[in-house]
């Protein structure tokens, strides 16, 4: 029992079900845009349950202030940003410490996917701003940049599929809410290179045994490759859209 | 050796899309066994090659390649195109200056100003250094009137066609003179606007559908129909 907002609540019930009816191992209903901005070179709109979330990617472009340039590979700049109104309590527009950690993790997970040796003296530059935050915000966050990117015809070794995994009352669940995370022990941030096999992040806030983390890591990748299809099929709507409409209007 | 995709198929960043003794084309890389995608685009199989050609992405220039520029600064003997690309062009004066004045001490403005438009070649391009063009040729130089306008560089190669076969349906059918410039800048002029306006209309419409077969019959149509009205 954990009490929120005063209300005293069972994060997990006996029979397995989480606050919003969920079983341990289902993510949140996840919608996926991809090239919803016109001004970005590419950009996607993610929500993963009530977490909202833009990402926009400009480039490759000059580097400014130039000497940031490096002369083997692109330079990947990324800004995680909460909006003033993401949360509860209005948050400070200004980048706080954990924004910008946030901002550092998620570079490091999507670095390893984009072919930057392609792009020597050049910035690739990411822009995600969370509309509203309800837990997950850095997986979603992934989600959305990778789509970002591809969109925006980036080459890339492989798109990064995120999901985290939580441990409340002793059981492992994916996809944790922001009262899960909260309440729960255990924050497990992961992501991945579903079609290379390869973690780009894992990051463990809490304590979990040996064998919970190989149960966990069996968890989120199963969910990272459900994730990577709506992934895919966000990227490709537009194009088969227009080829249906197309290929129907030639018909009539 | 299982092919996974076929001809025309669209695929994202890291689709697989064989396995086995297949050689890696453009937007493709092999690891292992296993062919792999970096860029969404179309599949392409040929002859044991699979490639990718991209629906989206940034100009990567290339020596030979005609592109349009913009002068955005000057340098004391040579001017800063920027080609739409995350390299600037460089252009030396020398090329456009008259034989025995000297570059340093001529204000460079008064041959091209910020903001005016230049059809070049790419003479040297090596990733380390920047681009260097020249406005030296047939068609090269600066551009005084018509229109330009802008699409995406990745489909610049269905707009041209195969031989050049889309672009010139385009500039027989509408009777307008055209530099297609690698960089996704499209010169137009035309006899009258009406022609500039028309030619302009299926260039977007390439632009946007150019991952749908049977394009070049569709914009054939569109042409004949728009001519008629």
């Amino acid at each position: 029992m954990v009490s929120v907002k005063g209300k005293e609540l069972t994060l997990i019930s006996p029979d397995g079900r989480r606050l919003d009816g969920r079983r341990p191992d289902d993510i949140r209903e996840l919608k996926i845009k991809a090239g919803i901005l016109e001004n970005a070179g590419g950009s996607a709109y993610v929500e993963l349950g009530n977490t909202k979330i833009y990402a926009a990617v400009y480039g490759p472009r000059e580097v400014h202030p130039r000497h940031l340039a490096l002369p083997n590979r692109a330079v990947v700049r990324c800004r995680y940003h909460m909006t003033p109104f993401s949360v509860e309590e209005r948050k400070s527009p200004a980048p706080t410490r954990r924004e910008i950690e946030l901002s550092k993790v998620i570079r490091e997970s999507l670095i390893p996917a984009i072919v930057v040796e392609q792009f020597p003296f050049s910035a690739i530059d990411i822009f995600i701003e969370v509309i509203n935050a309800d837990g997950s915000t850095r997986c979603a966050s992934i989600i959305a940049a990778s789509v970002a990117l591809a969109s925006a015809g980036i080459p890339m070794k492989d798109l990064v599929a995120a999901c985290s995994v939580g441990k409340i009352n002793g059981v492992l669940v994916l996809d944790v809410t922001d009262v899960e995370d909260k309440n729960g022990e255990v924050d497990m941030s992961f992501a991945m290179m579903p079609n290379r096999n390869e973690i780009t992040l894992l990051q463990l806030d809490g304590v979990l045994s040996l064998e919970e983390i190989e149960r966990a890591i069996s968890m989120t990748t199963k969910a990272c490759k459900e994730i990577y299809e709506k992934q895919k099929s966000a990227l490709k709507e537009k194009y088969i859209e227009l080829r249906k409409a197309v290929e129907g209007g030639a018909k009539t | 050796m299982p092919i996974y995709v076929k001809d025309w198929d669209l695929v994202v960043p890291g689709e697989v899309l064989a396995e086995g003794d297949y050689v890696a084309g453009p937007y493709v890389y092999k690891e292992g066994n296993k062919l792999f995608a970096t860029a969404i685009g179309i599949a392409e199989i040929k002859r044991g090659v699979i490639r990718v050609v991209p629906l989206q992405g940034p100009y990567i220039p290339k020596v030979g390649d005609v592109v349009i520029g913009i002068v955005v600064d000057y340098l004391p003997t040579a001017y800063v195109l920027d080609i739409n690309s995350s390299y600037k062009a460089i252009l030396q004066v020398a090329e456009i200056l008259p034989p025995q004045k000297n570059a340093l001490a001529e204000d460079l403005s008064k041959y091209l100003d910020v903001g005016d438009v230049v059809v070049c070649k790419v003479v040297r391009f090596d990733k380390y250094s920047d681009v260097v063009v020249s406005c030296k040729g047939k068609e090269l130089g600066k551009i005084v009137d018509g229109r330009l306008i802008k699409v995406s560089p990745a489909k610049i190669p269905r707009l041209i066609g195969r031989k050049g076969s889309m672009i010139n349906l385009i500039k027989r059918e509408t009777g307008c003179k055209m530099i297609i410039g690698q960089n996704g800048f499209i010169w137009i002029k035309g006899k009258d606007q009406a022609s500039e306006v028309l030619a302009e209309k299926v260039i977007r419409k390439i632009d946007e559908e150019a991952h749908i077969s049977g394009l070049t019959q569709r914009i054939q149509v569109m042409l004949q129909s728009e001519k008629r009205d």
